[in-house]
Formats: structure tokens, C-alpha cells, sequence
């Protein structure tokens, strides 16, 4: 990137980077021999980095591979993330500011890179996948199995455990196998006060960005556009150079065997601001995608509900005041406010506002829809009303067959790739061998699979389900009307509905448990579970996180009439 | 489980597992395969801790798919058995085995043998005496293959020697079988278990060869070693191997004895009525009536000619000599509350006349006995018997009015 020479060939200034790490000529091909590392001196402030680039200069031509970092690696599958990201349409400022400033920050204040090399910590140049003798007179180097037990559980504990005990067989203290450098030392540490990097992490960090650039993308579609596989995250080892070779603890940490949750990421995301001492993010006003405003247009378009809806969202929204722009910009560390689900939120908004409208008791939505049948019926002109049994009836059907696709999809994901992963030299012939035989495996059945063969990912979209008003079957409602629900008074349009339920009288303490509230579908209306599933399977999270925000709403919403008396008693107090 | 967002290799191996078993239930191979497509990477994974890991799920949902998928081949089949026992080492014997059942049920006899043969010499440390079940069995059915080569070669030379000239060649050839045979045969069936068509085979070679104490002794050990699970072909194989040795009807009687305890309504039941019948001791022709009486509480007896001809034959000679009229009595006692619906209804009356006069006169017979002249089977047949103007029928109707008096005493 920064390289700016001319082309000893060409003379155009276009250059890429091969596996090897030469820049070489995008318009000609020609390979040179500077490498990035030389290049990048601005990089190079610290002493331990520059270690590794003169281990890479040296290594480069010993076929083992060289010396790298942890970190190393995930600022390469954040590099990877970024360019998806802006594939996707996302700005270029993403990643070669925002995302590189905060990546470069991140390593800073973890002590990582940038800084002077802490004292009293030793790098200990642990074997590259090799077995060495002289390890066993170390008594400080920690045992395998203390090591995989320390770490995190992202992956299958297993897995670990058998190549533990395998492992330990061959000797007592056994040599780490670790491709990078400090990959032991990585699992090792306790390492909560630094935020140790992780794979989900990554997502954290380009949320982060995507927030603080206001771009279109809410974080659950992120997550959906990982797991669609259009941002790599499931094996994006496998860009990694050759040179950086892969084995042992690396697997632990590069390795995912699991799609990213939701509450995880979000909650990462919030403890890196802090921890990245940010300032306050970039205001989210009302011309914002992320705007609660904005998000419910989207949404209803997308749950195929009535146009009409968003002037009651956007009502209900400035009452409670979620739509302040103090409310929605993320301070960090600010640990009073509540943490803002942008996507959740805007859910949970239309699910209040079908509720104010329709009640959603199983009984009273039904008797509307069918007044409002009745009247459709012998009354044509002026276009529909909406009925909620006919949008029930159709969005059901819909849903059904798109979470039946989604469940296969699941069933079918394939976790593995071509680049194979092994824990040590010794088992590096059993693995591609079985390596081997499932591709044989996949080919043989594959084959037999018939005419179904595995799709092509199917290309990024913000909508996963999509209506057309030119369908004259009537399945498309956004131009419905709500008057079979309204009534005009005192000038002004309330619902026909005098009736509220609320989800939950007290609200927990999140910080206790976790949620605002339990939720637990047999205790609540079939017809509030069915608008809390169509929104949990378009934001890919449970339902019970839209419940939180639902209730969290709810007591904004009735505020006065929930604390009337709390208020008597504090007036007295006075 | 739709809900369920937090996804990992596990749980979505685990809904694969399940997508497959619903289409492999619904013989749908193609759904099954591309299923298994996408779990073959579990071979990847370690699951040793599992009850049943992923190679073995693969080979048994692999061996389905490929037997019944329209466009599988026996080359792909055999390709793909090949390889699942490169797969587990702890299975490999198994393997072979069930591969060699589907070479035979393909017909493909020599790719069996071959087999066989191949596996007969696998060695592998300790594994080869942890499954040596599976070996014994392995050369068991290699034994029987042989069986079934000497099997040909004596059809060879039994053609040859009626068209008048002997053949050394093949008759040394089927001695060779022979041998061979009989060693793995005889091995098996030393192990408790269910053997019958090793059973079967090796006896047929020993009375070929003229070996019949050593055939009887197998028989006898098959059939009342009580190590071995009980099996009630292993006494008809002996009863069968004494009939033609001409044993006499005392040991025949005594071979089927267990077999009715085993299995009432076997077949064999009719032979062993009507060698009881017709025996001097008193105690035989009681037990004879019990087990003709037992055979027809099955239902598939209703219909069986013979076998009401054997019960009628026996009651008709009880109530003429009018003695052991007791026997009658005691085996009516606990079927007069059933057996008349279940055997002499009218409609049941309508239809045996119908469909066969010679079961409807035997049933008459013994409803006449059994339930007095006046009940609804024997008054319906007798009257169309007598109509049809048959004379048995009419025979009938004099001896059921004859010894009405005994129906009393039976019911009283």
C-alpha cells in the first residue's frame, strides 16, 4: 500500500503482495524483491516487531516457515474481514483508517506491538513444530493440559483433550506445539485485564468500525453476512501466507467451531471501546440508518406490515425518548446508560406497537381481522384494510418455508476446508490422510446427490424476505390500511384498542441475571410468540433478547402509570 | 430447535445425522446422500468419546445409500466397502463380513470366496484376538462356501456316474471341499449360538460320508445343550435326521417333545399327533390329544384340514370306546368359553362348506361332540350335508345324535 515506487518494468505504481510477502506489479506481473516489512518502517516502533521481521527476512527461504505472532494473525483476518466488508459496499475509509487506527490502538494498549516490551516478560521461542529434547528440564513451562484448560471453550473440548492425553504419552513434560510464537503464551496468561484477541472478537472490532463510520449494516446482519459466508471467518486461516504455518495452540485460537453469538459480540464490542479509552462515538441522529426511525421502516417493510405502522413507531419513539441522539450515540465506558441494540431495539418497537394496536391477547386481533374481512369484503373501493389473519396466514407460510431452508442450511454447513490442521509433525500424515478420504467421500455421495448440488452462497442481501405489491394475490400488505383499527378523537387518530397487557410487571436486574425479563413461550399469547419468532429468525437471535428490549419499552412507555406510587411516596418524602 | 442460534460443528453434524435418518426412513437415497456429503468432514473430528462414532455412522448409512441408490454400482459399492475398512481397525473383521453379504446377496459368489479368504488372513496385534468372534465367523462362512462348491461338484458326479463314467478329477476336488468345509463348519457350532444353516450343511456332509454318530451327536448337542439358546429348528433338524435314519417312534417322539413346548403350532405338530394316536402307552395318546388341541388355538390352524381331521379322528375313537372321556373334558375346559366363536360360528359354518367340504365335515364332527347336536356348526353343516345327500354327512348326523349324551358330560 504504501509502497510508491515505480515498476522497474512497467513503471506503474500498482502494486500487490504475493503469499511470499514481495510486492509485485499488477500490471505486469514482475516480482520484486523488497518485502513489505522493509517497507513499512512506520510499522516497525517496537523492538519485538522488529524481531520478527528480521526472522522473516531469515527464514524466508527455510521451507518450515517463520517466526509469527498471534497478533500477526488477526490483523491479517481483520485485513481479510475489511476487504469483504468493502466488497459488500462499505466504505474504503473502513478499513484503512478507522478499523486500522483502532486494530493499532488495540495492540498498544495490550502491550502487544507499539510499545516498549514490558519488563519482566520473556518471549520464549517456543518450538515451531518441532520436538525438542531439551524441553523437559524447563519446570516453568506449563503443561499441556493446564493450557487447554485455561483457554476459553470455542471449539470441541474434546478434540483437545484426546490430543492432550495423546500427546502426553509421548513424554511427561511435554514440548507446546505451537506455529506461532507466542500461541502458548497466548492461552496461557490470564488475561482479562488485556482483552485477550479472539476469533468473535474480530467481529467486535469490525462493528466497532461500522459504528463509528454510521454505516448501513446492523450488527445482526453482520452476523448473518458470516455465517451467508460473505465476510470470512469459518477457516480464514486458510488466507494466511504460506510462510505463517499453522499448528498446535494456533488451532485453538484461529480455529472456529462455532457461529458467533449475538450478545457476545455486541458485549466484546462495548468492552474494547472502553478499553480503547474511544471518546464518544459519532452522533446517531434521525437521518442515521441505525436511526430507530429508519430501522422500523425497514423492518416493516420486511415483515410485510402495513406502511401506516411506521407513523405509530416513530410516535412511540419519540414519547419514550429512544430516539435522542444522546441516547443512541455510544459513549464508552459510560457504564449507566444502557448498552443500545440498534436492530433488537427497532424490533421491539413494532412489536409494541402491534400490541398497542392489536393487543395480540389470541383473541382480540382476531375479532379486528375479522371486521376488517367483513368489511373487505362488501367494500372494495379505497383500497384493503389490513387483516391480521391474512398477513398471519401469508407471513406464516413464508416464514415456514424459510426457516425450513435455514434449518437445512445449518444441517448442510461445512466447517472444514482444503487447508489441513494438525496439532503436531506427528499426526500430520493421519490428518491429510483422513483429509483425503473425505474428499473421496464427498465426491463419491456427492455424485450421487443428484441434481442437487451445493449452491453457490447466495448473494449478500439486507432483505431476507421480500414482498411485491405487483403480486395480485393480495400477499403483499404495505399498502394496507389501518382504519378497521383506528378511531378518531378529539382530533386525533388512537387505537380502537383501550387495553394493554404488559410482559412483565417488574423488571430484573440485568446486571444479576443477564435479562430484563424471562421469557418463556408458554406463559405468553401464541400470537406475541409468532411476532416475537418472525422477528427473532430476521435478526437470527432468540426471542427472548426481543423480549428484554419489548419490556424494556414497555415500562418507558407506561412509566407513569407503573411508578404513580412510587411518586406519591417520594413527595412525601420531601 | 429452529430457534436455536448458537451453532456449532456439533449440534449441526448432529441435525445433519438426523436429516439423513428421515430421508433413509423415507427411501429417499439421493436426500440421503447429499446429506451425508456434508457429514463425511466428521471423520475430521475426534469422538472418542462417543458411543458410536463417525466411521461407523458413515459405513452402515454409506453401505444404504449405495445398496439402493438407483445409480450406484457394485464397483462404486465395493470401492466404498474398501475403504471403510481402512477406516476403523476395530471394525475391520465386521466389515469385511457384511461386505461379503452383500457380494452374496448380489450373487456374486467368488468375489465373496476371495473375501473371505482375504479377510482369513488379516492379522493385526492384539486386534485379531479381540475379534475373533468375527473371525470364527468369517471362516465359518467361508466354510459354507465350500459346502456349496462340494455341493456342486457332487451334482457333477452324481450327472456323471448316471450317464455311466466316473470322474476322478471332480471327485477328488469335492473330497477337497469337503475337508475344507467341514473344518470351519464344525468350529462354529462348538459356540453357543444359532447356527442352523451351518447346522444344516455340516450334517449333510456327515451323512454323505456316512459320519452319523458324529452327525447324531451334533444334532443332539444343537438341540439340548442348554448353553444354546433355544431354538426350535434345531429339534426339528434332529427329528428330520432321526425319520431318515428310521429311528424308531419312541425317539422320534421323544425329539418333537420339546418342540411342542417351544412352539405349539409348528407344522410338525399333525406328525406328532399321529404318531402319539396312535401309541400303546396311555400317557402318549393324552399328550397327543393335548397337542392336537393346542395346535388349533392358532389361528393360523383354523383352516387346516388335516389337522381337524387328526383331533376329529382322535375324539371320534375316545367317544366310541367311551373310555377317557375325562381327556375330552379337561382340554374342553379351558377353550369352551372361546373356541366356539372362534371356530364353530355360522358364518364360520357357511364358509368352510363353502370353501371345503372335507375341512367342514371334520369340524362338524368334533362341534357335534364338543357342543351337542343342537349347536349352530354341526346342525348347519349336517343339514347341508344331508341336503347335498352325502353320505358321510349323513354318517355324521347318526354318530353326533348317537353319543349326544356324551356332550353333556363333557360341558357338565
Amino acid at each position: 500500500r504504501d509502497f510508491n515506487e515505480r515498476c522497474a518494468q512497467c513503471s506503474e505504481v500498482n502494486w500487490g503482495l504475493t503469499d511470499g510477502g514481495r510486492f509485485y506489479c499488477r500490471s505486469c506481473h514482475n516480482v520484486t524483491e523488497r518485502t513489505r516489512e522493509v517497507v513499512n518502517t512506520d510499522f516497525i516502533t517496537n523492538s519485538r516487531v522488529q524481531t520478527i521481521s528480521k526472522g522473516l527476512r531469515k527464514q524466508e527461504k527455510n521451507d518450515a516457515g517463520c517466526e509469527w505472532y498471534i497478533c500477526e494473525g488477526f490483523q491479517l483476518v481483520l485485513k481479510k474481514q475489511a476487504e469483504a466488508l468493502e466488497a459488500l459496499g462499505v466504505c474504503p475509509q473502513m478499513k484503512d483508517e478507522i478499523l486500522c487506527n483502532f486494530w493499532r490502538c488495540y495492540l498498544q494498549k495490550s502491550k502487544q506491538a507499539y510499545c516498549k516490551r514490558p519488563a519482566g516478560e520473556t518471549v520464549k521461542a517456543l518450538s515451531v513444530c518441532e520436538s525438542s529434547t531439551d524441553v523437559d528440564s524447563d519446570p516453568e513451562r506449563p503443561s499441556l493440559l493446564h493450557l487447554l484448560s485455561l483457554s476459553e471453550s470455542e471449539g470441541d473440548l474434546q478434540t483437545d483433550c484426546s490430543f492432550a492425553s495423546s500427546v502426553s504419552k509421548v513424554s511427561d513434560s511435554t514440548s507446546v506445539y505451537s506455529g506461532s510464537v507466542d500461541g502458548s503464551l497466548y492461552l496461557m496468561k490470564n488475561q482479562k485485564e488485556k482483552l485477550r484477541m479472539t476469533m468473535p472478537m474480530t467481529l467486535s472490532f469490525c462493528y466497532m468500525a461500522l459504528l463509528w463510520l454510521r454505516e448501513p449494516i446492523t450488527l445482526s446482519e453482520l452476523l448473518r453476512f458470516v455465517v451467508e459466508g460473505h465476510i470470512p471467518y469459518l477457516n480464514v486461516f486458510q488466507h494466511f501466507p504460506e510462510k505463517m504455518k499453522l499448528c498446535g495452540l494456533d488451532l485453538r485460537i484461529f480455529c472456529v467451531e462455532s457461529w458467533p453469538v449475538y450478545e457476545e459480540v455486541f458485549n466484546k464490542m462495548h468492552e474494547l471501546a472502553a478499553f480503547l479509552d474511544l471518546p464518544r462515538f459519532p452522533d446517531i441522529t434521525d437521518s442515521c440508518f441505525l436511526h430507530p426511525d429508519m430501522l422500523c421502516m425497514k423492518y416493516l417493510m420486511e415483515a410485510n406490515l402495513p406502511d401506516e405502522l411506521h407513523n405509530w413507531t416513530c410516535r412511540v419513539v419519540k414519547k419514550i425518548g429512544i430516539g435522542e441522539v444522546d441516547f443512541l450515540t455510544l459513549m464508552p465506558g459510560n457504564k449507566s446508560t444502557r448498552k443500545v441494540k440498534y436492530d433488537v431495539l427497532a424490533a421491539a418497537v413494532i412489536v409494541v406497537v402491534l400490541k398497542l394496536l392489536f393487543l395480540l391477547d389470541d383473541r382480540y386481533e382476531w375479532l379486528l381481522s375479522e371486521f376488517a374481512e367483513e368489511r373487505n369484503k362488501n367494500n372494495t373501493e379505497g383500497g384493503p384494510y389490513f387483516e391480521f389473519k391474512k398477513w398471519y396466514e401469508v407471513v406464516k407460510q413464508s416464514l415456514d418455508v424459510e426457516q425450513k431452508k435455514l434449518d437445512e442450511e445449518r444441517a448442510k454447513c461445512l466447517w472444514r476446508c482444503e487447508k489441513p490442521l494438525f496439532y503436531s509433525v506427528k499426526n500430520k500424515s493421519k490428518v491429510l490422510k483422513r483429509r483425503q478420504m473425505v474428499v473421496n467421500l464427498q465426491n463419491q455421495f456427492g455424485k450421487l446427490s443428484g441434481s442437487v448440488q451445493r449452491a453457490e452462497k447466495p448473494n449478500p442481501s439486507s432483505f431476507q424476505l421480500s414482498w411485491s405489491e405487483e403480486n395480485t394475490d393480495g400477499s403483499c400488505f404495505h399498502e394496507h390500511s389501518l382504519k378497521g383499527v383506528l378511531q378518531e378523537k378529539c382530533g386525533l387518530l388512537t387505537a380502537m384498542n383501550p387495553d394493554y397487557w404488559l410482559c412483565t410487571v417488574k423488571l430484573c436486574n440485568e446486571k444479576l441475571c443477564g435479562h430484563l425479563a424471562h421469557y418463556r413461550e408458554v406463559e405468553f399469547p401464541q400470537s406475541y410468540h409468532f411476532v416475537l419468532g418472525l422477528f427473532s429468525f430476521l435478526l437470527r437471535i432468540q426471542p427472548s433478547y426481543i423480549h428484554d428490549e419489548v419490556c424494556m419499552i414497555e415500562h418507558k412507555l407506561f412509566n407513569k402509570k407503573l411508578y404513580k406510587k412510587l411518586k406519591y411516596n417520594t413527595v412525601l418524602r420531601k | 430447535s429452529s430457534h436455536e442460534h448458537k451453532l456449532n460443528f456439533r449440534k449441526s453434524k448432529e441435525a445433519c445425522l438426523s436429516y439423513i435418518q428421515d430421508a433413509l426412513l423415507q427411501k429417499q437415497w439421493k436426500r440421503a446422500a447429499e446429506f451425508l456429503t456434508c457429514y463425511v468432514e466428521s471423520l475430521e473430528k475426534d469422538y472418542s468419546r462417543e458411543h458410536i462414532g463417525p466411521s461407523e455412522m458413515i459405513w452402515r448409512i454409506g453401505t444404504e445409500i449405495l445398496w439402493h441408490h438407483s445409480q450406484s454400482s457394485m464397483k462404486e459399492f465395493n470401492c466404498f466397502m474398501e475403504q471403510m475398512k481402512t477406516l476403523g481397525v476395530k471394525r475391520y473383521l465386521k466389515v469385511c463380513l457384511e461386505h461379503v453379504f452383500h457380494l452374496l446377496c448380489n450373487g456374486q459368489i467368488d468375489e465373496a470366496y476371495q473375501n473371505l479368504s482375504l479377510a482369513e488372513s488379516w492379522r493385526f496385534g492384539e486386534q485379531t484376538a479381540i475379534q475373533d468372534k468375527e473371525m470364527k465367523l468369517i471362516e465359518a462362512y467361508r466354510g459354507l462356501l465350500d459346502y456349496y462348491s462340494w455341493s456342486k461338484q457332487k451334482n457333477i458326479l452324481l450327472e456323471h456316474s448316471e450317464d455311466g463314467f466316473s470322474d476322478l478329477a471332480v471327485e477328488q476336488e469335492m473330497h477337497s471341499y469337503f475337508r475344507k468345509a467341514a473344518v470351519n463348519l464344525k468350529e462354529i457350532i462348538k459356540i453357543p449360538g444359532v447356527w442352523d444353516v451351518f447346522v444344516k450343511c455340516y450334517v449333510d456332509l456327515l451323512e454323505f460320508y456316512g459320519d452319523h454318530n458324529e452327525a447324531r451327536q451334533v444334532l443332539n448337542e444343537y438341540a439340548y445343550n442348554s448353553k444354546f439358546p433355544a431354538n426350535p429348528n434345531a429339534h426339528v433338524y434332529l427329528y428330520q435326521f432321526l425319520k431318515r435314519q428310521g429311528e424308531s417312534k419312541k425317539s422320534l417322539i421323544s425329539a418333537l417333545k420339546i418342540l411342542h413346548d417351544i412352539v405349539p403350532s409348528h407344522e410338525l405338530m399333525i406328525d406328532f399327533n399321529t404318531m402319539l394316536q396312535k401309541s400303546k402307552k396311555r400317557k402318549k395318546r393324552r399328550l397327543g390329544l393335548e397337542v392336537i388341541f393346542a395346535a388349533l388355538d392358532y389361528a393360523g390352524w383354523k383352516e387346516n384340514a388335516k389337522a381337524w381331521s387328526c383331533l376329529a379322528r382322535q375324539v371320534k375313537q375316545i367317544v366310541t370306546s367311551e373310555k377317557h372321556l375325562d381327556w375330552i373334558k379337561q382340554e374342553w375346559n379351558s377353550r369352551k368359553d372361546w373356541w366356539p366363536a372362534f371356530h364353530f360360528s355360522r358364518y364360520l359354518a357357511k364358509r368352510n362348506w363353502q370353501e371345503n367340504r372335507s375341512l367342514s365335515y371334520e369340524k362338524a364332527l368334533v362341534a357335534g361332540i364338543l357342543l351337542g347336536k343342537d349347536c349352530k356348526y354341526f346342525k348347519y353343516v349336517s343339514h347341508q350335508g344331508c341336503k347335498a345327500q352325502l353320505k358321510r354327512f349323513r354318517m355324521l348326523k347318526k354318530f353326533v345324535n348317537r353319543h349326544n349324551p356324551v356332550y353333556l358330560r363333557i360341558s357338565g
